[in-house]
C-alpha cells in the first residue's frame, strides 16, 4: 500500500489539476453543447430537440449584426494593432534614447482592465464634453465627433479603444522577435549595400513569420472574446448596433432567459476559437518537438 | 540626421496617444464639475482637489443609492489573494510532475490542460452558474475564488512547466539516488530556484483576476461584487447628473493596483504576457 502510494505520488499530486480541468472545462463544454440541442428556456431541459436553436440563431437579426460587427472589429483591430506594433518595434529598435520609458508607456494599457479603459474612453468620446468640445473650443466650430452615439460609427469607437489597449503588446512581441535575430545577418546585408528599409522589408520582417502568426492568433482570440470593453463603452448600443457574440451570449442567457439559444451561440464562439487555436497548438508542439 | 528626428517625432507622437487617456483621467478626477463644463479635456485643474476621490472611495454619506468603491475593493482583495495562491501552487506542482516525473503520455496531459487557456469562457458560463448554485456559493467571494482558481490552472501550469523544463533533470536524478523523495526534491531543489517564475505567475494571475469582469458580473451582484463590476455599475447608474470627475476617480482607483504592479515589476509582467497572453 505504502509502496503503491510512493510510486504513484506524482500522479496523485497532479490529479486535482487534471480532475478540475476535466470537469470544469471539458465537462462543462460538453454540457453546453448538449443544452444547445435542447429547447431550454429559463431552466435547462434535457430532452433533445435537434438543431432548432442553431436555426433560430442564424435567423436572428441581432446575432447576424453581432457576427457582422465581429468581422469588422477583428479586421480593423488586427490591421491597426499589427501595423502600429511593427512601426513602434522597428523604430524602437534603432538604439533610441529613453527606450525603456517609451516601452513602458506603450504597454501600460495592458495592465488596466477593459472596464477602466472603457470608462475613460467613454468620457473622452462623449460628444457633449469630450473631444468634440475640445476641438470646438480650439476654434474648429463645425467639428463633430459623435461616433459613440451614432449607430453607423459606434463600432469604430470600440476599435479605437481596443487598438489603444493592445497595440503595445504587439510591439513587445515584435521587439522581442527582432532582438532575437543575429546581428551578423543585418551586418552582412548592409555590407552587400542594402539600406535600412530593405533590410527590414526584405530580410527581417519575413523572418518574423512566427511572430505574425502568434500576434494573429492572440488578437483574433481577444476579439472573439470581446465583452468587457463593449459593456463599458456602449452596452451594445446605440440600439443593438455594437452587439458582439460574447455580449449576445450573456444577454440571451441572463436577461432573455433563452438558455438553449445562448448555449448555441456559445458553441459557435467555441468553434470559431477552436478553428484558430488548434492549428496554432499543433504547429507550436511540432516546433517544440523539432527542437 | 533628418531620419533620427523623424523617428523620435513618430515615437513621441505615439507616446502622447497612449498617455492621453491616462492624462485625461487624472486631470478630470481633480476638477470640479463646473471646471469640467468650462474647460476642455486637456485643461489643467485649478488645484489639487481630491473631493471626487473621496466620494468615489467612501461615498457621500447618505443612505440608499450611495454606491462607492471601498467595500468592493476589499471584495476584490479577498478574492484575488486566495485565488492567486491556490492557482499558483497547483500550477507549480503540476508543472513539476510534468517535467521531472515524466510518464508515458505526459505530453497529452499537458495538451489537455493547455487547451483550457484558450476556451472562450462563454462556453462554460451556463453550467458554472448552475454548479455554483448547487454548491450554494453563487453570488459569493468564495464562488469567485473557486472559478478563478480553476480557470487559472492552465496558465499557471504552462508557466511552471515551461520554466522547469529548462532545469537540468540530472539535479533531480542525483537527489533521487541520494534518497530524496517527491516533496523533498520540490521544496529543496526546485522551489529555491523558482523565484522568477513565481513572480511572473503571481503577477499574471493577479492582473487577470483583478481585471476580470465576465465572471464577476455573471456570478455576483450586489454586495459580493468585485471592484470592476462595482465600477461599471457606478458609471452606468446615472440617477442624477453625470459626475465625470467621480467616474474618473473611480476608474483610477480600480486601475491603480495593477498599474503599480506593472510599474514596479514591468519586466516580469511582460514575460508573463508574451508567454501566456492568450486570455482575452
Amino acid at each position: 500500500m505504502f509502496k503503491w502510494l510512493e510510486k504513484n505520488l506524482p500522479k496523485i499530486v497532479m490529479a486535482p489539476a487534471v480532475g478540475l480541468i476535466g470537469w470544469f472545462v471539458y465537462g462543462f463544454v460538453l454540457w453546453t453543447l448538449y443544452i444547445s440541442f435542447t429547447n431550454s428556456k429559463i431552466l435547462p431541459k434535457y430532452e433533445l430537440w435537434g438543431v432548432g436553436q442553431y436555426v433560430k440563431l442564424w435567423g436572428s437579426r441581432k446575432w447576424l449584426i453581432a457576427v457582422d460587427n465581429l468581422l469588422i472589429f477583428t479586421a480593423l483591430f488586427l490591421i491597426f494593432c499589427v501595423v502600429i506594433g511593427i512601426i513602434l518595434a522597428i523604430f524602437l529598435d534603432q538604439k533610441i534614447r529613453a527606450e525603456g520609458v517609451l516601452r513602458t508607456i506603450y504597454l501600460y494599457p495592458m495592465a488596466l482592465s477593459f472596464i477602466v479603459t472603457g470608462t475613460a474612453w467613454k468620457w473622452i468620446l462623449n460628444p457633449t464634453l469630450g473631444i468634440q468640445k475640445m476641438f470646438i473650443d480650439w476654434g474648429f466650430e463645425n467639428f463633430t465627433f459623435d461616433w459613440l452615439v451614432n449607430r453607423e460609427m459606434a463600432i469604430y469607437t470600440i476599435v479605437i479603444a481596443g487598438v489603444w489597449q493592445s497595440a503595445g503588446f504587439v510591439m513587445a512581441l515584435f521587439l522581442a522577435g527582432l532582438r532575437s535575430v543575429e546581428d551578423e545577418i543585418v551586418k552582412a546585408a548592409k555590407i552587400d549595400g542594402a539600406n535600412l528599409f530593405t533590410v527590414y522589408w526584405k530580410i527581417l520582417l519575413p523572418m518574423m513569420r512566427p511572430v505574425f502568426f502568434t500576434s494573429f492568433v492572440i488578437l483574433v482570440h481577444i476579439s472573439i472574446k470581446s465583452y468587457d470593453l463593449i459593456v463599458a463603452l456602449t452596452q451594445g448600443g446605440p440600439g443593438i448596433s455594437t452587439t458582439m457574440p460574447a455580449l449576445y451570449m450573456t444577454q440571451t442567457a441572463f436577461h432573455k432567459s433563452q438558455v438553449g439559444l445562448s448555449a448555441a451561440s456559445a458553441m459557435m464562439m467555441f468553434m470559431a476559437v477552436a478553428a484558430v487555436i488548434i492549428p496554432y497548438l499543433y504547429s507550436e508542439l511540432r516546433r517544440e518537438n523539432a527542437r | 540626421m533628418f531620419l533620427r528626428w523623424f523617428l523620435y517625432f513618430v515615437l513621441i507622437l505615439f507616446a502622447l496617444y497612449f498617455i492621453f487617456p491616462l492624462y485625461v483621467m487624472i486631470v478630470t478626477s481633480l476638477k470640479t464639475m463646473e471646471e469640467i463644463r468650462q474647460g476642455t479635456l486637456l485643461t489643467w485643474p485649478s488645484g489639487l482637489n481630491f473631493d471626487s476621490w473621496a466620494v468615489a472611495w467612501g461615498g457621500r454619506g447618505y443612505g440608499a443609492g450611495d454606491t462607492f468603491l471601498k467595500p468592493y475593493f476589499w471584495n476584490s482583495i479577498k478574492m484575488v489573494v486566495p485565488a492567486v495562491f491556490f492557482s499558483t501552487f497547483i500550477g507549480a506542482m503540476t508543472g513539476y510532475v510534468l517535467t521531472k516525473w515524466r510518464f508515458k503520455g505526459d505530453q497529452w496531459v499537458f495538451l489537455f490542460l493547455l487547451f483550457g487557456c484558450f476556451i472562450p469562457f462563454q462556453a462554460i458560463l451556463l453550467p458554472m452558474a448552475r454548479t455554483l448554485g448547487v454548491l450554494g456559493i453563487s453570488n459569493s467571494v468564495i464562488g469567485l475564488v473557486l472559478v478563478h482558481t480553476v480557470y487559472g490552472i492552465p496558465f499557471t501550469t504552462l508557466f511552471f512547466r515551461n520554466y522547469y523544463i529548462s532545469v537540468p533533470t540530472e539535479l533531480v536524478k542525483a537527489a533521487r539516488i541520494d534518497g530524496a523523495g517527491f516533496f523533498k526534491i520540490f521544496f529543496k531543489i526546485l522551489l529555491p530556484i523558482s523565484a522568477p517564475i513565481i513572480v511572473v505567475t503571481v503577477i499574471w494571475q493577479f492582473t487577470q483576476i483583478w481585471n476580470d469582469f465576465l465572471f464577476g458580473s455573471t456570478f455576483s451582484f450586489g454586495e459580493a461584487a468585485p471592484i470592476q463590476v462595482a465600477l461599471n455599475n457606478m458609471v452606468l447608474s446615472s440617477t442624477s447628473v453625470k459626475e465625470y470627475n467621480v467616474d474618473m476617480a473611480s476608474a483610477i482607483i480600480a486601475g491603480v493596483p495593477t498599474l503599480i504592479v506593472y510599474v514596479l515589476a514591468g519586466k516580469y509582467f511582460i514575460r508573463g504576457l508574451t508567454s501566456g497572453a492568450v486570455k482575452g
